[in-house]
């Protein structure tokens, strides 16, 4: 299939929509697709072979804030010839709502067109001068994609329509190698029992009691007593004194709190630990974060809410525990602690159930809608003048 | 130097002209939405077609028990000759005969041990995303172009012809796990 993508964003700037057609268009190549995507992009920036610049992005000012965007007679001259000499199958836009390549793409284009939207806020952006050149831009796509409830959300109430609903990937190998932090021995992975000794490990907002730390911290309280080794690591947004403040003081020169850690730090954490646990008690439509611990490999320990018992297979890619029972953690965690042998083959399940959320299965799901949409064959051709 | 009732019309000219480039950039406007929802259409009869081919092909595979396969024999030929009154319960109902297969315990793993059914629930699960996807594309076609109708210029001129108020299609589209 020979798929066209657009990118409304400076290819160069670290940014989810970029990361993610970046992702996308890789696993895509990877299934021996063609692939190309416009961008806009500096003249001395370097692309990757797969991509081509549709000229400079100009910072401007845009709802409130200031927004590098391309646009005017240059862009939609390039984005027009792209398209003409692509011959494309499909025509997949993103973020079609900004005023940037993607609209220039939905003016110069007919055929199966496929929109991305990312973006969610709370405040309709559409105004009704806006409207009329906004609707008759997206009237043209003609499948839509939302990667969340709340993107599709904003997309319902603010643009009319509706969209399916595919998620963002993990990128698995992101995580999957990686050093300790220093100071931590890493997992123990070999054959040495880490009983009265071992690391637990959380990640996520500390002072959101829906992730669940404060379960955690009382299973801590009986478990750091009977493991005189036992080191509990946290990392995640929030207040760290007021998260040690929770523990007994005779048990906190154990508590390690990192805070907010760099992508780089993150990953080497989940390496840090013998078990990973998320004690959330509820709100979870999937963890992202629980799915970044198993593509790392961590022995996981997760409390069994409807979306973790999900992911973990009912239990056979980790281990679950009664949400909220901090007893039931303490004993669960202790018995892994004392379990090398479960705890290597939970990581090695993790690993393997972890790549259905994998970008090559995000990509699967994309072309499904590709030849949905692409039913007939007959391509992208240009679009006539004043369309 | 001109006199002025030619001045008058070539203003009045202008003017005709250029709400005539108005209301045909209108009408090709909702002619490509009617275009859109007869190429969703299309996609969603070719999506439900194949979704009931391939619940066809795994209930004769003999990769299942007898009982199973007559269950999902049934709703899938149900689904195929269903009438146009009929045809969004018939598909509803296939999409749960098909749940209540996949959701039987080990379904997956007890297929893919045999020979082709990683094959077949491959095929499945596309089957069943595609009909999904299918479906919203065109109830989101279908909304834009009566949106469009309802339009005080469309409905004074007649701009979108002799061309019926498209349907939504409605019906349980939920896919099996698998």
């Amino acid at each position: 299939m020979r798929v066209g993508i657009v990118c409304p964003y400076t290819w160069n700037v670290p940014g989810g929509v970029q990361q993610h057609i970046r992702d996308l268009a890789e696993a895509l190549i990877g299934f021996g697709h063609q692939v190309s995507v416009i961008t806009p992009a500096d003249d001395d920036e370097r692309l990757p072979p797969y991509a081509v610049s549709a000229g400079r992005a100009v910072p401007v000012p845009y709802n409130g804030s200031v927004a590098r965007l391309a646009f005017g007679f240059l862009s939609a001259g390039r984005v027009r010839r792209w398209i003409n000499e692509g011959r494309f199958d499909v025509l997949h836009v993103h973020e079609p709502a900004a005023p940037s390549l993607g609209i220039l793409a939905c003016w110069a284009a007919d055929g199966p067109i496929v929109g991305t939207f990312h973006a969610s806020y709370e405040k309709s952006r559409v105004v009704s001068v806006t409207a009329p050149i906004l609707q008759s831009a997206l009237e043209k796509i003609t499948g839509r994609i939302a990667v969340s409830e709340a993107a599709r959300t904003t997309l319902v109430e603010h643009l009319g329509g509706d969209a399916v609903l595919i998620p963002n990937g993990v990128a698995t190998e992101r995580y999957a190698m990686a050093e300790p932090l220093d100071g931590w021995p890493g997992r123990g992975d070999g054959d040495q029992s880490r009983a009265g000794g071992g690391t637990l490990g959380f990640l996520g907002r500390m002072d959101e009691p829906r992730k669940g730390l404060q379960v955690l911290l009382r299973a801590f309280e009986t478990l750091g007593r009977e493991r005189p080794g036992l080191r509990l690591l946290i990392a995640g947004p929030g207040d760290a004194d007021d998260a040690i403040a929770k523990v007994s003081p005779e048990l906190r020169d154990r508590v390690m709190v990192l805070g907010m850690v760099s992508e780089e730090d993150k990953i080497r954490a989940y390496h840090s630990v013998d078990v990973f646990v998320a004690p959330n008690v509820g709100g979870e439509s999937f963890g992202i974060v629980l799915a970044e611990a198993m593509s790392a490999g961590a022995p996981i320990l997760a409390s069994d809410i409807e979306a973790f018992d999900r992911v973990l297979l009912g239990g056979r890619a980790g281990a679950l525990f009664p949400v909220g029972e901090h007893a039931a953690l303490a004993t669960a965690a202790g018995e892994l602690l004392d379990d090398p042998a479960r705890r290597k083959h939970l990581s090695a399940e993790a690993r393997a159930a972890v790549r259905a959320y994998d970008w090559s299965a995000v990509a699967r799901d994309v072309l499904r809608v590709y030849e949905t949409v692409a039913l007939g064959g007959s391509g992208v051709v240009e679009s006539g003048v004043g369309a | 130097m001109f006199p002025d009732w030619i001045v008058d019309v070539l203003f009045w000219v202008a003017v005709l002209f250029l709400i005539g480039v108005y209301v045909s950039w209108r009408a090709t406007r909702l002619d490509r939405l009617h275009v859109r929802v007869e190429t969703a259409r299309a996609a969603l009869d070719a999506a439900l077609v194949r979704r009931a081919a391939v619940s066809l092909e795994l209930a004769a595979s003999h990769l299942l028990d007898p009982a199973t396969s007559l269950v999902l024999a049934t709703a899938a030929h149900e689904a195929r000759t269903a009438d146009a009154d009929n045809r969004e319960f018939a598909e509803s109902d296939l999409s749960r005969a098909l749940r209540a297969v996949v959701d039987q315990p080990d379904f997956a793993a007890t297929l893919e041990a045999k020979g082709d059914g990683q094959d077949v629930l491959e095929e499945l699960g596309a089957a069943a995303a595609k009909v999904a996807y299918a479906r919203r594309f065109y109830n989101d076609a279908v909304s834009a172009a009566r949106i469009a109708r309802r339009k005080l210029l469309i409905r004074v001129l007649p701009l979108a012809g002799r061309a019926p108020l498209p349907g939504f299609f409605e019906i349980d589209d939920d896919p099996p796990r698998l």
